[in-house]
């Protein structure tokens, strides 16, 4: 029963898929198509598995920056918004600051950072990440601190509970889904991060860099094999952010989001 | 010894600013051991505002408030008292049994202690087999009687109720009032008891108080010959009626005031 309403799921969208890389495939070859205007799935295959090594070797090189960003935004994003929300005055002086760097491409700051580290140094890249991810992580979990139901914190003071006892037991339970809906949507974000940070100089072995590199040597079919293996590893990011959530939501952590209230 | 003494206290909020609310004015009220007393009056009468000043959640701006013979402050540290509100205010991440819990933990008691009054609580509100599951499993009913097993399950002497039932439909609120009484008479707990519902306020209580607004203060007391015990046969009952005629009335008085005041405005806006 179970098993075949999966499939009932599955199902469509995979035939979907399948139909569209046929059709693709058709139109290349029924419209003969040249290779620099537009690669067949089947040679983009092709040159997927004949460069595995190489794409998965860029892959890991991208995918690490990747991670090591988003552990290290992940955790001073946690520590500051813990800061915040003890400190109200912080907040008022970093709030509209979080806000507006969120709404700016500030991944082009990674052109300023290359400046202050060796040619071949990941490290400005990884700082992007974790500054892009810091911000996302900050606004979110902040806002689960401090957005608690009055309720609550009545319900606790009139228990004389003291500010820390509040603290453990309402503001951290509450912000875990706001974490968890961060790293959803920073996991993605990150990887992009990554891959476009290797747009502005440094060493050229990520993913984002073997993209312009066969494009500009009219390696097309070469540059969708990279491409295929940037959208595996943002998939595999955000496979894990969602498996993380829903682990983490076994004991009813996220019900406030399936909640009817 | 009364349950609760409050004494000339006054809350202005914003003093001395344009924005100054008088949201309670010479109030006296005593409450003793063992009574239900409901506190009713329109809204911006300063009966939640009351409440809280009893529960020590807000400081009287003059006056003394007593609870148990201590200052209101000490019995909010010595949870003298269990609070329950119109949300259950539950916690989502804990299980009923640990949200039971969570004023046990508050105040140091070990972990099979705390499981064993859960359990006698869930057995008080009838709900035994409830204790592994989320609060958001549970219909609105339910989780307003886990909140009151979890306001009573330090055994507190008083309890204190804003608009507990407010949310919920009006058979589940009638059976909830029944529950209540039969509860409170089973733990012997006072009551303070925040309502809109004149039926409801008659129904649980010995002694029913009339507030009006603006600003706000205690402008009637009602008593209640229902007797100790009630049944759902009492909602049939001519004393009943009576009860409600004469709270109806003691509104009304504030009433007559509402109407005065719109009068008045409205001839200033001519």
């Amino acid at each position: 029963m179970k098993a075949t309403s999966r499939i009932r799921r599955i199902l469509p969208p995979l035939v979907f898929g399948v139909a569209f890389l046929l059709l693709w495939e058709g139109v290349v070859k029924g419209f003969n198509l040249k290779p620099y205007f537009l690669a067949a799935p089947s040679k983009i295959f092709e040159q997927f598995f004949k460069n595995f090594a190489r794409i998965w070797e860029a892959t890991s090189v991208s995918g690490t920056n990747a991670l090591v960003g988003l552990i290290a935004g992940t955790l001073f994003g946690v520590a500051m918004s813990f800061a915040l929300s003890r400190y109200r005055f912080l907040g008022e002086l970093v709030t509209p600051l979080a806000i507006a760097l969120n709404a700016i491409p500030i991944f082009v700051l990674v052109a300023v950072l290359n400046n202050m580290y060796s040619i071949t140094s990941e490290i400005p890249r990884r700082i992007m990440v974790s500054l892009v991810v810091y911000f996302i992580v900050l606004v979110n979990v902040a806002k689960g601190l401090t957005q608690v139901q009055s309720t609550h914190v009545e319900l606790m003071k009139s228990y004389a509970a003291s500010d820390f006892a509040i603290l453990r037991k309402v503001r951290v339970p509450n912000a875990v889904p706001y974490l968890f809906t961060a790293l959803k949507i920073a996991a993605p974000v990150s990887v992009i991060t990554a891959f476009v940070s290797e747009y502005f100089g440094g060493s050229q072995n990520g993913l984002g860099s073997r993209i312009t590199s066969n494009i500009a040597n009219s390696k097309n079919a070469a540059a969708w094999a990279y491409v295929l293996g940037a959208c595996l590893l943002g998939l595999t990011f955000y496979a894990v952010s969602i498996v993380l959530e829903s682990a983490a939501s076994r004991g009813g952590v996220a019900s406030k989001t399936n909640n009817n209230k | 010894m009364s349950a609760v003494q409050v004494t000339g206290a006054s809350k202005i909020f914003n003093q001395g600013t344009p924005k100054q609310v008088d949201a309670l004015i010479d109030v006296n009220l005593t409450v003793e051991p063992g009574e239900f007393v409901s506190l009713i009056g329109p809204s911006g009468c300063g009966k939640s505002t009351l409440l809280r000043l009893i529960a020590n959640l807000l400081e009287p701006t003059t006056g003394s408030v007593m609870v148990n013979g201590k200052s209101a402050s000490q019995s909010r540290l010595d949870q003298d008292y269990g609070m329950a509100f119109q949300q259950a205010g539950l916690f989502d991440w804990r299980t009923v049994a640990k949200n039971i819990e969570l004023p046990l933990e508050l105040k140091g008691w070990d972990k099979e202690k705390r499981a064993a009054r859960a359990q006698e609580m869930l057995e008080l509100v009838k709900l035994p087999e409830f204790a592994e599951l989320y609060p958001w499993q549970l219909s609105g009913g339910m989780q307003q009687r886990i909140a009151i097993a979890r306001a009573l399950a330090a055994h507190p002497p008083l309890l204190l109720m804003d608009e507990p039932f407010g949310a919920l439909d009006e058979m589940t609120r009638e059976y909830m009032q029944g529950e209540l009484l039969r509860i409170c008479a089973e733990t012997s707990t006072t009551v303070v008891f925040v309502t809109h519902s004149i039926p409801e306020a008659v129904y649980l209580s010995n002694r029913v108080v009339v507030m009006s607004p603006r600003p706000g203060r205690i402008t009637d007391l009602i008593n209640v010959n229902l007797g100790a015990k009630r049944t759902e046969d009492t909602r049939a009952a001519t004393d009943f009626f009576t009860g409600i005629t004469a709270v109806r009335e003691a509104l009304r008085g504030t009433h007559a005031d509402h109407a005065n005041a719109g009068a008045v405005r409205g001839v200033e806006d001519r």
